[in-house]
């Protein structure tokens, strides 16, 4: 574990730009690895490295307050001489290897990390500038919609992905009103099989949520605050808030005028390395090379952004580690807990142990040519751990068995470590 | 101040001091013990912070919910004191708890 930079000398300074999960853990992975140079971590978001899955979660249900949301405490980073620094990166030097801030102060890097995250993209219709219209990113957006939520009244949520869904259920467990509007036939059509589509509608409308597929905004109205939501055909829903939730965009342009390489988001290999020797990148921000699938991917949560971190600090160290880790993800709505497991883009086939049309438990495993390649599991966590080990150990599974609720997943289980 | 010991596969044991309304995996962060991943940073969701607890301990440390308990009846190196440690809420009571880190998180 402790292995020492491979330049000699100790005074090195590392600068990792961001103060987010990616930025959190590539600090303490430094730590933990022997870098004994100073350490510095620059945030434009006020304060320390703090959690953002639950803001859509139980902090935007008013189970959680901000201090729990902290990642590690400020006595952890002044322990482990991590400074943070407020303020936000304006441009980077790579020749004179300095950074320029905001305030037009000046830091030196040796090794620099990108840790810039991802953004929201915003609609650009008319309206959007009215009081009452929200985005979901930060702990200051969710502050604001805490601020402003109405006891009652209603709620139009813009989007039906991940993020618009569990805000959607957060509101409407504290009895609020609302209605998610998604352009695509279907609500998590990106990232799932229709069943896991159809299985969320359900759930939501037997919630007392009303989702409109299909539907195009066009137009927020209001006098100062927005009072109604336009759609492109004309019908309209009165709304006392409005929560945009259409996705993000990778922060690359303070990379991109350093003259690196970007292509949806900054370009990296698989040890997390840009073109330059001295800046890695890792987290929402990174577009990574994926040697076993010979493909760039850039993806956006947290287990990705903690991993790139490890591999992006043992990189910086000296030490090439290729990221090879098995992506995952997580979702909270109600009381279902979805747990996914590999990715599946390019799926051709979808088995399901369990049902989705009727309860409210399932998995969903994807498959291509036969491989399995990825699972949806809906409170169903013996599946989502089966589905762990199959994907990380590469092993396939027969689709007839994996459907066959007789089985009991721990045989399943059981088989595959003995056959392996 | 109450104090909590982690023991590594190897062997190698970690002593920590026991800080109020922090979980066990949030204990095992701050103090950079390693062998506890914790992905989902305590959300119950990744089985990444398996703990084996003491025998003698292992009743004090609260109730588990169904959702930790599917996942640890899949872990594979599951114990009967199998826990996952950002479940278990840390209080003076567990002063002197010792829990074992198993080889691999998965
Ligand atoms: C509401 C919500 C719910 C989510 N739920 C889940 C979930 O359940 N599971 C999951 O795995 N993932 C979830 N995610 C995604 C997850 O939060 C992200 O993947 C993760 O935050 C990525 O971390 P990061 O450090 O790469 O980037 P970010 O978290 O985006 O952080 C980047 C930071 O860098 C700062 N920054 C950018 N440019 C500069 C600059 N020039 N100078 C200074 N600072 C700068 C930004 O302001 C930001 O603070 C959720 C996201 C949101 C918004
Ligand atoms: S930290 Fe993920 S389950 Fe405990």
């Amino acid at each position: 574990m402790s292995h020492s930079p491979s330049q000699s000398d100790e005074n090195q300074v590392c600068v990792i730009i961001g103060a987010s999960h990616a930025a959190a853990q590539l600090a303490t992975s430094l730590r933990q690895q022997g870098w004994s140079g100073p350490i510095r971590m620059i945030g434009d978001e006020g304060g320390l490295p703090y959690q953002r899955p639950p803001l859509s979660k139980a902090f935007l249900c008013g189970e959680k307050d901000a201090d729990s949301l902290i990642i590690r405490p400020s006595a952890f980073y002044e322990k482990h001489e991590i400074e943070f620094i407020p303020g936000r990166v304006t441009a980077i030097d790579r020749v004179a290897k300095t950074l320029t801030l905001a305030d037009g102060s000046e830091q030196h890097y040796d090794k620099l990390a990108l840790c810039t995250g991802t953004r929201v993209i915003r609609l650009p219709i008319q309206g959007a500038n009215l009081g009452g219209v929200h985005y979901l990113r930060t702990l200051a957006d969710v502050e604001g919609i805490r601020r402003e939520l109405p006891d009652s009244g209603r709620v139009v949520i813009i989007g039906g992905g991940y993020i618009g869904l569990e805000t959607a259920a957060s509101l409407r467990k504290q009895g609020i009103d609302v209605v998610v509007l998604e352009m695509a036939e279907r609500v998590l059509q990106r990232v799932t099989a229709p069943e896991v589509s159809a299985f969320y509608q359900r759930m939501h409308s037997e919630a007392g949520v009303t989702i409109e597929t299909g539907t195009m905004v066009a137009a927020f109205e209001g006098e100062e605050r927005v009072e109604r939501v336009v759609c492109a055909d004309g019908r309209f829903y009165p709304a006392d808030m409005v929560i945009v939730g259409i996705g993000v965009r990778p922060n690359s342009e303070l990379a991109d005028a350093a003259g690196l390489e970007i292509d949806n988001g900054i370009v990296v290999d698989e040890y997390c390395q840009t073109q330059d020797p001295d800046i890695v990148a890792a987290g929402d921000c990174a577009n990574q090379w994926d040697p076993r699938s010979g493909q760039r991917r850039r993806l956006e949560s947290v287990p990705n952004a903690v991993e790139q971190a490890k591999t992006a600090a043992a990189t910086l160290c000296g030490e090439k580690i290729p990221q090879i880790s098995l992506p995952w993800f997580w979702s909270d709505q109600y009381d279902l807990k979805l747990q996914m497991a590999g990715l599946n883009q390019g799926y051709d086939q979808v088995v399901i142990r369990g049902t989705a049309d009727s309860g409210c438990s399932f998995a969903a495993f994807y498959f291509q040519q036969g491989q399995l390649i990825a699972a949806d599991c809906i409170n169903r966590a013996p599946e989502f751990m089966l589905a762990k080990k199959l994907l990380s150990q590469k092993q396939t599974a027969d689709m007839t068995r994996l459907a066959d609720e007789a089985i009991p997943v721990k045989q399943l289980m059981a088989e595959l470590t003995t056959s392996s | 101040m109450g104090r909590m010991t982690f023991i590594e596969h190897d062997g190698t044991r970690h002593e920590v001091e026991i800080e109020a309304d922090k979980s066990l995996m949030q204990h095992a962060a701050d103090n950079m013990v390693p062998g506890i991943d914790a992905d989902c940073g305590g959300e119950c969701a990744c089985g990444t912070c398996h703990v084996i607890v003491d025998e003698q301990w292992f009743g004090k440390t609260g109730a588990i919910n169904s959702n930790e308990k599917q996942m640890l009846e899949m872990t594979p190196e599951g114990a009967p004191t199998s826990r996952l440690a950002c479940q278990i809420e840390v209080t003076d009571a567990l002063d002197g708890l010792v829990v074992h880190l198993p080889e691999f998180q998965m």
